[in-house]
């Protein structure tokens, strides 16, 4: 059973350094060939990069597991990322936070409770500017995964 | 809009574990269900399946090729059905909407992720901030 006092809960910050080879290495991983990615000294990481905080993030800077989800019935439901200006580049030094926004439950079209929970993580640059954020929406589901393959 | 907005749809060499594998080292997401056979069939699956973050990376390769990389402001993706070893990916997008706030001018765009069975694996929303020749 979801815990849904868990909202508002705050992981403590963490370092992230965004560097040129991880985005190199990321881009050719989703096959891109862009030159804003693979030839610029100081390339721009692409849409998705900030997924790499699970290279960053310790135990201690989750707080998803206030939510009390079983882990065999959550599934990856969205995933957002927001620039507040250009996304971050190489060589920046981020400082990243992640809270817990909000847990709700919905009918399930196939019946039972559907759990959701909405985590976001604000990344600040050295100066304390909030430059991106991320949104993530996990959703624990009535049976486990397997049993709806 | 302008007709030189909208991009030939990208349709992708097939998927292979390999791809799976790459990325996950890529990202850090190393659940075992992506690429180990024997945890898989564990799990009631026939195969390791793709990571639904692998679509989301796609989707933003396909979409930062159209609109530019720095102009990205917003990406936000939902993931609808697995995708399979062998699967072939095509991604494809249309403009939402072209507007102006804060003074900059910006345009929202819908991508999908489209497996060969015709079913969407994820679909994206993005904005960009336009560039001269797009605003």
């Amino acid at each position: 059973m979801a815990n849904l006092n868990a909202v508002g809960t705050v992981g403590e910050t963490f370092a992230l350094d965004v560097e040129r080879g991880k985005i190199r290495e990321f881009a050719k991983a989703t096959r891109s060939t862009n030159p804003a990615y693979l030839d610029r000294a100081i390339p721009v990481a692409p849409p998705t990069f900030l997924t790499v905080t699970n290279f960053w993030q310790p135990s201690a800077g989750t707080p998803w597991s206030a939510a009390e989800l079983d882990g065999k019935r959550v599934l990856h439901a969205e995933q957002q990322y927001e620039f507040f200006g250009p996304p971050p580049v190489a060589g920046m030094h981020l400082q990243c936070t992640s809270r817990i926004e909000d847990m709700y439950v919905k009918q399930g079209r196939r019946g039972g409770d559907l759990t959701f929970v909405v985590m976001v993580t604000d990344f600040t640059d050295e100066e304390g500017t909030l430059v991106a954020r991320a949104t993530m929406t996990g959703v624990e589901t009535a049976r486990a995964a397997k049993e709806d393959a | 809009m302008s007709e030189h907005a909208i991009p030939a749809p990208w349709t992708m060499e097939p998927q292979t574990r390999t791809d799976f594998v790459r990325y996950q080292g890529a990202s850090g997401d190393m659940n075992p269900i992506h690429h180990d056979q024997t945890y898989a069939e564990a799990a009631g699956y026939p195969s390791p399946f793709s990571v639904g973050m692998l679509q989301a990376g796609l989707l933003g390769t396909y979409a930062t090729d159209w609109l530019g990389a720095d102009n990205i402001r917003s990406f936000r993706v939902r993931f609808k059905e697995q995708v399979w070893p062998d699967d072939v990916l095509t991604c494809t997008g249309r403009v939402v909407s072209h507007y102006v706030r804060d003074g900059v001018a910006l345009i929202d765009v819908e991508l999908d992720c489209v497996r060969q069975t015709g079913a969407v694996a994820a679909t994206a929303w993005a904005t960009f901030v336009a560039r001269a020749e797009e605003a």
